[in-house]
């Protein structure tokens, strides 16, 4: 079973080195979009209103790069994959692979917030785990979308109207558990608690992906 | 369909409800006077939304055991009616709201959807939303309703954690946040006065039996409608 989720996730990894205009693609509308906004906002913006347009830009990226991950299958290599791995390895191969990608992106989209839009953050080492666990949440929920809306053979529109309600709890906490590191002064325990339950959110994730995407993936 | 007897007892404990709840003393709270009979129908809406959507969940599970296009139907309209008692519910929450928070406290509309509680509500409205757009967007019957049943499940599960235990963490004006007395809503001890429980519970039945009413008659309907598909299956 590992080795099986291994090859599926080094053949993602492969297309994606091999297939480099989608992933500089995406480097590109994350950077344009953060100058749209460098050019929009006043220089160095309040650090509530920085960290929202942070999270909301997460989510769009999120939408661009995850939403690619099960509309590029086509119907022929779809049913390859029916005869070589059970839709358990399928599906935890690319929630991995999501969420490497996913934490890459979101990495990338902080240090050019940090150097577009002023650094209010107080904690930038928390912060970045803070970012790298949203990233994380954010994916995980995404890939599911994902494979929804294709089975919809709908564009990406369809991946957000799904995945926004369902994100927004997650979302909300991130957004809460970010002030953090915002030097603003949390109650002892509030962050684990925070933290804590995006953690079980994300496990819950998974659970529901291995159980559902068996009855997704057979047509 | 023979069983009558719950549709007899939901007009009399709805028409129980709208004549208690509007001539029986209430106690007189400050702010609250006597809008408090709101919680006859604005509580109960929730309730009878929550009991519809879980209904939803538990069809929309069994048809993915069996395929049986039966259960995809009484998924989706439980649904529907869900989201139904969910309108419903927003809308006695906004007349409750326009003369408590809004008027009392001098709180802007703006500020009073941010409740954790309201963005739950809202959550759950746009999850069937989509549910709907999602259902809408198939034309092979089999397909749309094996994948909206994926959609819904997942949907209900992450719907869970953010009506039951995101609310409790933060602060809020709703009754139920960490900030008030009790924990649960309506359900704790020193909540309610008890001659209001006396309207309350039965209130709660009710409006949940005429829901799941409504829900049977479409059901009905639509089983009626597609009467030769079922039997193909």
């Amino acid at each position: 079973m590992y080795h099986r989720i291994f090859a599926l996730l080094r053949k993602d990894i492969l297309l994606e080195l091999r297939q480099q205009h989608t992933f500089y693609g995406i480097l590109l509308y994350i950077a344009s979009t953060i100058f749209v906004l460098y050019l929009s906002m006043p220089d160095s913006p309040e650090s509530n209103t920085w960290n929202s347009l942070f999270w909301v830009i997460q989510l769009f990226v999120c939408v661009n790069t995850v939403a690619k991950s099960f509309l590029q299958e086509n119907k022929g290599r779809m049913l390859y994959f029916y005869s070589i791995a059970s839709p358990v390895e399928f599906i935890i191969a690319k929630l991995i692979f999501n969420v490497i990608l996913m934490l890459m992106m979101s990495l990338v989209s902080l240090v050019l917030f940090f150097i577009f839009l002023d650094n209010p953050v107080s904690d930038s080492l928390r912060f970045v785990g803070i970012v790298l666990l949203g990233g994380t949440s954010i994916s995980l929920v995404f890939t599911l979308m994902s494979a929804i809306a294709a089975k919809a053979q709908q564009n990406a529109a369809l991946i957000a109207i799904l995945g926004f309600p369902v994100i927004l709890p997650q979302l909300l906490l991130l957004m809460r558990l970010s002030k953090s590191a915002f030097s603003e002064v949390f109650r002892d325990g509030a962050v684990f608690q925070l933290a804590g339950l995006t953690g079980l959110m994300d496990l819950l994730v998974i659970v529901l992906a291995v159980i559902l995407f068996p009855y997704l993936w057979k047509d | 369909m023979h069983k009558s007897w719950w549709k007899i007892l939901s007009f009399i404990l709805l028409v129980y409800t709208i004549i208690a709840g509007f001539l029986l003393d209430v106690p007189h709270l400050f702010i609250l006077n006597e809008t408090i009979r709101n919680l006859y129908f604005h509580v109960c809406m929730w309730f009878g939304m929550m009991i519809l959507f879980g209904t939803s969940f538990y069809y929309s599970i069994k048809y993915l055991r069996g395929f049986d296009y039966r259960n995809d139907i009484f998924a989706r309209n439980f649904a529907s009616v869900g989201s139904l008692f969910g309108i419903l519910g927003y809308t006695t929450g906004m007349i409750w709201v326009s003369v408590t928070w809004v008027t009392d406290q001098g709180q802007s509309l703006g500020s009073v959807l941010k409740e954790p509680k309201l963005i739950g509500a809202a959550i759950a409205l746009l999850i069937y939303g989509a549910y709907f757009v999602l259902r809408g967007s198939f034309t092979d019957i089999d397909k749309r309703a094996r994948i909206s049943a994926v959609y819904n499940i997942f949907a209900f599960a992450m719907l869970f954690p953010s009506i039951w235990i995101i609310p409790r963490l933060v602060g809020s004006l709703h009754p139920g946040a960490p900030g008030s007395d009790s924990g649960n809503p309506a359900l704790d001890r020193n909540d309610m006065d008890s001659s209001m429980r006396m309207v309350f519970y039965p209130a709660v039945i009710g409006w949940t039996l005429l829901g799941v009413w409504i829900a049977t008659l479409k059901i009905r309907l639509e089983l009626f409608r597609d009467k030769k598909l079922i039997h193909d299956n």
